[in-house]
């Protein structure tokens, strides 16, 4: 029951808003408290996944193979804890005021379904439940971005959404293909029957079409040119949301099928992720310079850190692998922050362009030093989170001999370095323009970037605890007999059928 | 008959892919239909045809696998609803383009001549 209230919890939410009274105060409390209910059961049951290992639900108890299942193993319940904490920071974030028109439109219920999207995603055990999740999170978020009427922003709006169905018919071809061989959709028993009925040609044409599917979703290069140009037009909590979870999601995925289905380290398509996130570094990061938008600068940094995270699925080394967890745990957190930093300057100026920003330190030190912090963990400055994680990545890399890949990371953490030392100095430190009037900024607006402010910082002095979590995650993905005992039973480990 | 699900849906796919190329909104949505008719046909043929033997059993003397397999028709039914509710979606999205910008043409929609505010305004 605990593993399907991530789910409930927040559909529950989004239909009592729907029939609420359109008082804003009143909605927002509401899906405030959906939030914390979605965090409150992320806890528990990442505790119980802790102690008590992979849980498994068959609703209605239809056995395995033949029912829906929802699984978490402490890598869906480590990202479902993210879900939680972004969500209570996005509608914390409502409280600083939502435009009206977008409110009565059904704002609310929107980031609440967004979020039972996301979950679903990471606790289902079916290939093709992934694909409805997807679905769900994809209309929650077309919606989300379309609700707008300035051609950049339909525009922006049109990119995303053709380029993300695409994805979605990507995925969907993979699926058929598997179903026609595999006869299963059931990720445990696809683990089993898959390795049998493989054959070199089929492998090729499946990896190559989950990696476009997962690779467009998560932007990696060169599949990411949506998401720069999207990102930056819908309201800052808005596009917080998008840029912390939707991009994992597809990272997931990658993680998840790959280690299913294609469970031999030595095949071609991990070198060619290998190379794809190493591109992705430095082509997001090199992107960033020269950019002249808050938000865009973020938005290429989004897309050059998700390299970091997909390196681990190529080194299918424990190390990597967890590395990859960590990376993703405390990029969720940070890229969150800062695109809800974005907001405060268009609350304040109407605009993210760098060169109407700046004087903020002056006027508001404590506001500047509130977001340096996650900037500069985003930058890896030691000893924050950003640090920790990419230490890891590097050290798995080191680990595996791929010390020209090592070198591009050090050097793309440079870049991004003086990327949002670039970004510090331009928004906050230098002299603010003339003509700049400056609102003041209320708690209400900073809270939820304290919050998760925070959480980065408790991630940096509990880092130790946390990559053991992630080691051990990234053992359970390594070794998928665990899950397939977990979902089909003890007998299931004998030879498939 | 599976070589000619096969070539409809490459025919689809084909015709899909090409449309999502092109500038207009509308093309790039007929052409999103296509594609997903396309993947619906694919998982048809991929997963067999079997003629004349609807998995209703009635006879359960015959063996298990004489009967066609409803679970990549079940999947077509889930992907056909989810594909209209998306393809609705993106025609209203596109509607209210053409609204705002009198034109279907990327490269016309694009060319905003000023960068407009974000629609930010935040009032509590």
């Amino acid at each position: 029951m605990l593993l399907a209230l991530p789910i409930l919890v927040p559909l529950a939410t989004a239909i009592a808003l729907q029939l609420l009274p359109h008082r804003p105060r009143l909605l927002r409390s509401v899906a405030f408290a959906g939030a914390l209910g979605i965090l409150a059961a992320a806890i528990s049951l990442l505790a119980r996944v802790e102690a008590g290992g992979i849980q498994v639900l068959q609703v209605a108890s239809w056995p395995a193979p033949f029912g829906i299942t929802l699984v978490a193993d402490l890598f869906s319940a480590l990202l479902l804890l993210m879900v939680g904490i972004i969500g209570v920071a996005i509608t914390g974030a409502s409280f600083a005021g939502v435009d009206p028109r977008r409110e009565a439109l059904g704002y609310h219920p929107l980031i609440l379904v967004l979020l039972m999207g996301v979950s679903g995603a990471f606790l289902t055990g079916d290939i093709f439940n992934l694909y409805v999740w997807y679905e769900v999170m994809l209309i929650a978020s077309f919606v989300l971005m379309a609700l707008h009427r300035t051609r950049a922003q339909l525009h922006a709006a049109f990119t995303y959404v053709g380029l993300n169905l695409l994805a979605s018919a990507f995925l969907l071809t993979a699926i058929g293909l598997l179903y026609g061989q595999a006869g299963t959709l059931n990720f445990a028993d696809l683990a089993r029957a898959w390795p049998e009925r493989r054959t070199p040609a089929l492998d090729a044409v499946l990896s190559m079409l989950f990696l476009t599917a997962f690779g467009i979703k998560a932007g990696l290069f060169p599949l990411f040119f949506w998401l720069p140009a999207s990102y930056h037009t819908p309201p800052a909590a808005v596009s917080a949301l998008l840029a912390g979870l939707l991009t994992k999601v597809g990272v997931y995925s990658m993680i998840r099928v790959f280690t299913l289905l294609f469970p031999d380290p030595g095949a071609g398509v991990y070198a060619l992720i290998l190379v794809l996130s190493a591109t992705t570094m430095v082509v997001g990061l090199v992107g960033a310079i020269g950019q002249r938008d808050f938000r865009r600068v973020l938005s290429f940094n989004l897309v050059g850190h998700i390299g970091f995270t997909t390196v681990g699925l190529a080194l299918w080394t424990p190390a990597g692998m967890a590395a990859s967890v960590l990376y993703l745990l405390h990029h969720m957190l940070v890229i969150t922050s800062l695109f809800l930093v974005s907001g405060l300057f268009l609350r304040q100026r109407r605009t993210t362009d760098l060169r109407a920003l700046g004087g903020v330190y002056q006027k508001q030190p404590v506001v500047a030093c509130l977001a340096m912090i996650p900037l500069f963990s985003l930058a890896g400055v030691p000893p924050l989170s950003g640090f920790i994680a990419k230490l890891a990545v590097i050290g798995a890399v080191l680990d595996t001999g791929h010390y020209w890949l090592a070198a591009v990371a050090l050097v793309v953490s440079l870049l991004t370095v003086v990327s949002m030392a670039r970004l510090w100095d331009e928004s906050f430190w230098k002299p603010a323009p003339a003509d700049s009037s400056q609102a003041p900024l209320g708690a209400a607006i900073l809270t939820p970037i304290a919050w998760l402010v925070a959480l980065t910082l408790g991630l940096t002095a509990a880092a130790g605890p946390v990559y053991t979590l992630s080691r051990r995650a990234a053992e359970q993905l390594l070794d998928p007999r665990g899950y397939v005992r977990s979902v089909l039973g003890e007998e299931a480990n004998r030879v498939a059928r | 008959m599976e070589l000619l699900l096969a070539v409809i849906a490459g025919v689809l796919y084909a015709t899909g892919l090409y449309l999502m190329l092109r500038r207009r909104l509308a093309q790039l949505i007929v052409g999103l239909g296509l594609l997903s008719n396309g993947s619906n046909v694919l998982i048809l043929a991929a997963a067999g045809v079997t003629r004349g033997s609807p998995p209703i059993v009635t006879d359960t003397t015959v063996a298990a696998d004489q009967f066609a397999d409803p679970v990549p028709q079940a999947l077509i039914l889930t992907a056909i609803v989810i594909g209209f509710g998306v393809l609705a979606f993106s025609l209203v999205l596109a509607h209210r383009v053409h609204q705002s910008v009198d034109s279907d043409d990327i490269d016309v929609i694009r060319s905003d001549p000023a960068p407009a505010p974000s629609d930010e305004t935040d009032r509590a």
